[in-house]
């Protein structure tokens, strides 16, 4: 069997005002019909511009050498023309953050029988009459509406699926599915590599899957290539790589994934609760154009829990669950609509707004973007002390500045580098200078909010190793919120499962991967890729279908508890099952 | 969407109003009046003009004669040229003006867009360099000089193309013959061609970085297409918003080219009612001037909703 796509030698470089990067070195891979390669690697591991180098798609400072053969003919340096025939017709691809990269002002329907049209000649009605065909193949409802939509109008999971869908449709050999599932959820994410299973095993088509995650590439990979720093270090079959890596990098790169026999420290001593939220709700109102009445949206719901010194909570949750409000309300920072907050016995809706200032002391929060959450024309090193100048304006420079420098340090900072720009750093040193800046004030509590989303694995490892050790060094308090289970389960004594603003199953974390009783976890847990390829071909998976309903739909919370859809309103109670354990009430 | 631009119409009553209290007030705050002259009237007949047009009335009281007068759309007689009315000026003025406007406005889009959009593909290369250089030109090189420059060219000189001797009129109107307008659009188009192209261009290449533009490269579209039906549209956005109170400017008229080509606008009005004092005149084109710029300001608005899907007017 002739390859389909033989990549050898390949050097991308790019010219930038400082000098040359030089993105992939010396690469070579070969794509068989109908099969699956990975490409794993890291950020910047130059797994992405060696597929767009490969069909002439690198932006206008890159330049590519060396040979790519689709079918036996050379196309690295051939016409435009040429690669525009093989373009959208035999070989197409598939971004990450299908936002940005469907046309905003274009109509779905436009842009998926664009290709269609162009490359295969096919009459206006026919191809609309395809595409609508195409949309039920990548299961979107409503096929016939949504052709008319605008890309802003559908989730994030939709837009993924157009944008499959418009891959599909010309009917490739070949799909380039570049990080196809990051940044969306993981319910979404094993729907979307479901489709791309089915298009291989169904249509036979070959797909070359460029990820980061390892769990992902399991679960579809025949074949698998390890990415570092522009080399290919390692390829092999996908047991191969899982099984037997060879490379100290792939080692590394499996040993960084969360594993299940992975336990946080131990609470040393259960004190008094340091914190009670108690039926918290935050809502905020929707407007509707000019006469249509404001909608409310009930962001949380009525949460409660509490948190005990040196535990670390967990909050789980898909997109759009509350999490992050729930967070913000809790530490103040957003206006709550109704519930209590009661801090080391103190209810803080009694305090005033100086009051709680200095209470910040005692509770700090890290974000998500570690870069852009950093003033980028502050020095780190100035960004660190200003909670300290804040809150203890009586502190001497030389104190604030010893202080800063030994906070650098026990967050792995080179003391050394008081004067850098965030811009200077990596997204993980950024995110130990958010790290430094939020515990040099010695809080009592902790709020992580999708802190090490944004990180890669390796990266991701060492952050979670931090903040532990930070915890069983000052008897910490955390909650730690993110949308991932697995990195959750490292850190979490206790876990929340958030569904739309509510609770739908609180429990210790063992328990909770173990044992899990709402559905909505089974399906969130089973949702996860495994970095095991045997047991990601043996799994069944729960597929929720379809999206997360509206919240400001009322019937959505009984989603899980259809038997009272008659009782609109009607919210699903805790019920405890176990010690600990509370599972929302579901049929 | 009507009730959008009704509201916003109503909308702009008020602000209208707090435009003609301000210009009211501050013209009668500048030193002199209509009717200081070299030579000083007889102090009886200052009284019986001042009287004859209310001036002679408290501020407070002149002011609500006009708001009244301008309630049933009456402007007022304008001091310095005598026998017309303000409207009548401006009625015989502005289409003149709106006409060199329009059609200045009309070619430096066309123009411009195209060259932006011509240096966006070929960034950093001689045509790039060529049309930037070129705009910048035309931004830094004022009409009084380009008007002179082109008169003197094509209007005394002429040129000989194809075998023929080209000349053209170089002032007057000649009830808005085409021949007379070539010259003044010219001139007045120019610098907005160099506008409209740098907008384009920058815009353009910021466009042709996003990732969709990637993913209609990925399709195997021809650069033409990706260029009208993926990047134009969004690239036409800052355009849109600078068009709107360019416009306004542009149809009420120049002074400068105004005079040079010895056009009948409204441009002038502006300079000559200001140091006349022609109190009435300058109010009207103020008036004129403000609801323009208003009304263009919401036009760009609408434009840019109807470009932008995921702007909604409401």
């Amino acid at each position: 069997m002739s390859a389909l796509l033989e990549i050898s030698d390949l050097d991308v470089r790019f010219d930038l005002p400082d000098g040359e990067v030089h993105a992939v070195k010396n690469a070579g891979l070969i794509i068989n019909p109908g099969e699956c390669l990975g490409v794993v690697g890291e950020s910047g591991s130059g797994k992405s511009q060696l597929f767009l180098a490969a069909f002439g798609l690198l932006a206008a400072n890159g330049r590519a050498s060396g040979s790519v053969k689709y079918r036996g003919e050379e196309i690295l340096g051939t016409s435009p023309q040429r690669l525009n025939m093989l373009r959208g017709s035999a070989v197409t691809m598939i971004f990450q953050d299908p936002l940005t990269s469907l046309t905003p002002h274009m109509k779905v329907g436009a842009q998926i029988t664009e290709a269609l049209r162009l490359h295969r000649n096919v009459p206006h009605t026919e191809a609309e009459k395809q595409a609508r065909a195409m949309l039920d193949y990548v299961r979107i409802p409503e096929s016939a509406r949504r052709l008319n939509q605008y890309p802003h109008e559908l989730s994030g999971g939709m837009r993924q699926r157009v944008m499959i869908a418009m891959a599909t449709i010309t009917g490739p050999d070949l799909i380039i599915a570049d990080e196809p599932t990051t940044a969306l959820d993981v319910t979404v994410q094993a729907q979307i590599l479901e489709i791309l299973r089915n298009l291989k095993d169904e249509k036979h088509t070959a797909i070359a899957m460029v990820s980061h995650d390892m769990g992902v590439i399991a679960g579809i990979a025949d074949r698998v290539q390890v990415m570092r720093h522009g080399e290919i270090v390692e390829s092999g079959g996908a047991d191969e790589i899982f099984y037997a890596p060879r490379h100290a990098y792939t080692r590394m790169l499996l040993d960084a994934i969360p594993k299940a026999d992975e336990s946080p420290s131990p609470v040393t001593d259960i004190g008094a609760p340091l914190l009670t939220v108690d039926d918290l709700k935050v809502s905020f109102p929707i407007k509707n154009g000019l006469f249509a009445p404001a909608q409310t949206l009930r962001a949380v719901d009525g949460i409660s829990f509490t948190l005990h010194q040196g535990e670390t909570l967990g909050v789980v949750g898909e997109s759009g669950c509350g999490k992050s409000t729930l967070a913000r309300a809790v530490l103040q920072l957003l206006p709550k609509t109704g519930g209590r907050v009661v801090w080391l016995g103190r209810d803080l809706d009694a305090q005033t707004q100086s009051d709680i200032r200095r209470l910040r002391e005692d509770f700090q929060i890290v974000f998500q973007d570690p870069l852009a959450s950093l003033d980028p024309r502050m020095p780190i090193g100035v960004s660190i002390a200003e909670p300290l100048k804040a809150l203890e304006p009586q502190l001497r420079r030389e104190t604030v500045r010893q202080r800063v420098r030994a906070m650098m340090q026990r967050v792995g900072l080179e003391p050394g580098w008081i004067n850098r720009y965030p811009h200077e750093l990596s997204g993980g040193q950024n995110q130990r200078v958010g790290l430094a800046r939020a515990m040099i004030v010695g809080p009592k509590m902790l709020v992580c909010d999708e802190a090490v989303s944004a990180l890669d694995v390796s990266i991701q490892a060492q952050i979670v190793a931090l903040i532990r050790n930070l915890q069983a060094e000052t008897g910490l308090a955390l909650i730690f919120i993110s949308h991932d289970l697995s990195v959750v389960r490292r850190l979490s004594h206790r876990v929340m499962v958030l569904y739309l603003g509510r609770v739908v199953e609180l429990a210790p974390s063992a328990a909770l991967y173990a044992d899990p009783r709402h559905p909505y976890t089974r399906a969130l847990l089973s949702a996860i890729p495994t970095p095991d390829p045997r047991i990601e071909r043996a799994k069944t998976r729960l597929l929720l279908t379809g999206d997360l309903p509206s919240p400001l739909d009322p019937r959505a919370q009984l989603t899980f508890l259809k038997s009272r859809l008659g009782e609109p309103g009607y919210r699903p109670k805790l019920e405890q099952v176990a010690p600990q354990h509370f599972v929302a009430e579901h049929d | 969407m009507m009730v959008y631009a009704l509201r916003r119409i109503l909308g702009a009553i008020p602000t209208l109003f707090v435009i003609v209290t301000l210009a009211f007030f501050m013209m009668r705050a500048a030193p002199g009046g209509p009717f200081d002259s070299e030579r000083r009237l007889p102090p009886e007949v200052e009284r019986n003009v001042k009287a004859a047009y209310d001036l002679d009335k408290p501020l407070v009281q002149q002011y609500g004669i006009y708001l009244g007068k301008l309630a049933h759309g009456d402007l007022g007689p304008s001091y310095k040229n005598k026998d017309f009315t303000v409207t009548q000026l401006i009625a015989t003025g502005l289409p003149v003006s709106m006409r060199l406007g329009l059609c200045a406005m009309t070619l430096a889009l066309l123009l411009g867009t195209f060259l932006g959009v011509m240096a966006a593909l070929r960034q950093n290369r001689w045509q790039d360099y060529s049309v930037m250089g070129v705009a910048m030109l035309g931004i830094t090189i004022p009409t009084f000089v380009t008007a002179p420059l082109l008169t003197l060219v094509f209007g005394i000189y002429g040129v000989t193309l194809f075998g023929h001797e080209f000349s053209l009129p170089v002032g007057g109107w000649n009830g808005g013959a085409l021949a007379n307008m070539v010259l003044p659009v010219t001139v007045l188009a120019l610098p907005q061609i160099a506008v409209v192209s740098r907008l384009m261009r920058g815009s353009m290449v910021e466009v042709l970085r996003a990732n969709y533009i990637r993913t209609a490269r990925a399709k195997g579209l021809p650069v033409t297409r990706i260029v009208v039906r993926h990047a134009l549209r969004a690239a036409v956005l800052p355009l849109v918003s600078y068009l709107g109170p360019a416009l306004a400017a542009i149809l009420t008229g120049s002074l400068i080219v105004e005079q040079i080509f010895g056009l009948p606008g409204i441009g002038r009005y502006f300079i000559q009612g200001a140091l006349n004092r022609d109190y009435t005149l300058v109010m009207g084109v103020v008036i004129c001037y403000a609801a323009l710029v208003i009304l263009l300001n919401l036009l760009a608005d609408i434009v840019y909703g109807i470009l932008d899907p995921k702007v909604r007017l409401a």
